[in-house]
């Protein structure tokens, strides 16, 4: 049996699941994890009939602190604008549930972990992961909290990844999912994007092969930039004009490489803050999971082959009008795919500047669209509001 | 209070078919269709703000419009496809119609007759374009870039092959009419036009020539 310390039913609970390792997690790749850790979050509690777990994917930086305070940086959950009382998904009436990815570094299995077979950190020696990985992971602890069906799959970007991949690989346990500013394959740009943060990361000396853990040191400086690149990907060119435009630090230029600019000061910091709270071997094996995503190639490259499996399940595509990171034609891309399938499928473009990272933040017409969503599956699935 | 042309609709839907609403705005025939005929309805609409009300409703709405994006359906996907008042303001009519019996086995469409007496009086009268109570938009800020008339419409169905097998005429928000499209007095008459469309075999289509001329041009 698993070992579990915490009482699922308690209105906020979380903890690490770990499993048995007779029950290791078999990758894509062949591979096997035993002794898999996933550390998870939850609100509110489950219904007697099992009809209101709502599971939440996080992104790439992302963690399953989705609506309480994180333990590192202090701050507020990341989603506490579409989760918590009052909001579209609350745990007044959902158990929501959200994990750490496999491959992360707050609490599930990942390269920072010991590797039980060496008592050593995995480093490189961890396997590679996928998204579908990453779903394989959290189906065993949605199956070991004993919830059968998810009245919610719900994620953004990389979260979105996971949500369609948990629609095309348990259409059973999924009732809807709701993919916001997401694709269903890696472009070449977003491909390229990761590449430069992989080589920052790498050309770091104190990623010292991956094995900075066991000895000592961290690519603080390599995760840094990698950093400051993608960051730049997840706003909009007109909202980094409108809030810095050449506006300087100080009066006059330095005449040298000091940060002159605003922009320059405020990508140093975004670096800065984000190597306190995250493991650079971690990014390296997400963004390759990401790369790595493609829904439709196991199905002969027709994603509305791959669809098909989730007939049944009730689809909510949202995206951004600047995001260029997962531009709306991504979006559509995945819709028509749905539609072909014979899904139900609604989707709406919303209107921002705010880039890719606008799910992340105050998007009215995002909450609306949501909470009309939500409210209409919970119809379909007879809880009463 | 339903609308006229909606309650039409309601009476063409078979129960629990399969729907398609074109430009379905924030949904309420959807809503209406789901209600009393128990039908697997979707929608296609052009605004954020008309799809985000259509979420609201619990209705399976993309955000899109009928130029570009029926050509995704596959074939034969529906049992209708409605497109009410808006075929007139899509960039090719033509080819909508044709997608529209496409992806559905019928389509139920609706449109201002540009023939009804008074557009005519408006252009004969003033000299302008014109504006009435089922065309109210002027010119310049009119959505409406192909409007025509019964005659017109009954002649692309010629074209395309269309089988017409019902037709109604609505005036205001009088209750429908039945009425014999291929009749010059309905294109004076009838303010807007509604139609069941399918894809005829070829003997039951209307012959060419069977649509008349008009009062002024017999």
């Amino acid at each position: 049996m698993a070992d579990l310390d915490l009482d699922v039913s308690a209105p906020l609970g979380g903890g690490v699941w770990r499993f048995p390792a007779d029950r290791p997690l078999v990758l894509d790749s062949g591979a096997k994890i035993s002794g898999l850790e996933v550390a998870y979050q939850t609100y509110g509690s489950l219904n007697e009939d099992g009809t209101n777990a709502v599971l939440i994917c996080h992104a790439l930086t992302g963690d399953q602190y989705v609506a309480s305070t994180h333990p590192t940086t202090g701050k507020p959950g990341w989603w506490t604008r579409l989760v918590g009382p009052g909001k579209p998904i609350d745990p007044a009436r959902h158990f929501v549930i959200c994990a750490n990815v496999i491959g992360g570094c707050m609490g599930s299995t990942g390269p920072a972990s010991v590797n039980p077979a060496t008592g050593e950190p995995y480093g490189l020696s961890f396997p590679i992961i996928t998204i579908a990985d990453m779903v394989r992971a959290q189906a065993m602890l949605i199956d070991a909290l004993g919830v059968d069906t998810l009245l919610a799959v719900v994620g953004g970007s990389m979260g979105g990844m996971q949500v369609q991949q948990w629609a095309v690989d348990y259409p059973q346990k999924v009732f809807s999912a709701v993919v916001v500013a997401s694709t269903s394959r890696h472009s070449a740009q977003n491909i390229a994007f990761h590449e430069v943060g992989r080589q920052a990361i790498m050309a770091d000396p104190e990623w010292r092969g991956g094995a900075y853990a066991a000895q000592g040191s961290r690519p603080e400086k390599g995760l840094a930039v990698a950093r400051m690149a993608a960051h730049i990907t997840y706003v909009s060119e007109p909202a980094l004009q409108r809030k810095f435009g050449r506006e300087l630090q100080r009066d006059g230029l330095s005449w040298g490489f000091d940060a002159d600019f605003q922009v320059e000061s405020y990508l140093r910091h975004q670096g800065a803050a984000f190597v306190d709270r995250f493991d650079a071997n971690s990014y390296l094996y997400i963004t390759r999971a990401m790369d790595y995503f493609d829904l439709a190639a196991p199905h002969g490259g027709v994603l509305a082959n791959a669809f098909k499996a989730a007939r049944d399940v009730r689809f909510c595509v949202l995206s951004f009008t600047s995001d260029w990171l997962y531009p709306t034609a991504e979006s559509r891309h995945i819709v028509r795919a749905l539609t072909a399938a014979g899904c139900r499928a609604a989707f709406a473009e919303i209107d921002s500047d705010k880039g890719h990272d606008a799910f992340l933040l105050d998007e009215p017409v995002m909450d609306a669209a949501l909470t009309g969503f939500m409210a209409s599956v919970e119809r379909e699935r007879g809880i009463g509001r | 209070m339903i609308r006229e042309d909606f309650r039409e609709i309601l009476r063409l839907v078979r129960p629990g078919a399969r729907v398609l609403d074109v430009g379905c705005g924030e949904g309420a025939l959807l809503e209406l269709l789901t209600q009393q005929k128990e039908v697997d309805g979707r929608g296609l609409e052009i605004s954020a703000h008309g799809v985000a009300a259509c979420m609201a409703r619990g209705l399976s709405v993309v955000q899109g419009d009928a130029d570009q994006d029926l050509d995704h359906f596959p074939d034969k996907t529906f049992d209708y496809a409605v497109l009410s008042q808006t075929l007139q303001a899509t960039r090719n009519p033509r080819h909508v119609l044709d997608e529209l019996l496409r992806i559905a086995d019928r389509a139920i469409v609706s449109f201002p007759n540009f023939g009804h007496w008074s557009v005519r009086w408006s252009l004969l009268s003033r000299g302008r374009m014109p504006t009435t109570k089922a065309l109210p938009v002027p010119w310049w800020a009119t959505p409406n870039i192909h409007l025509c008339t019964l005659a017109d419409f009954m002649a692309l169905t010629e074209d395309l092959g269309v089988r017409v097998d019902s037709s109604a005429a609505f005036a205001g928000n009088g209750p429908a009419r039945p009425i014999d499209p291929t009749k010059a007095l309905e294109n004076w008459r009838s303010e807007t036009c509604l139609f069941l469309l399918s894809r005829g075999a070829p003997a039951e289509r209307v012959e060419p020539g069977a649509v008349s001329g008009d009062l002024l041009v017999p």
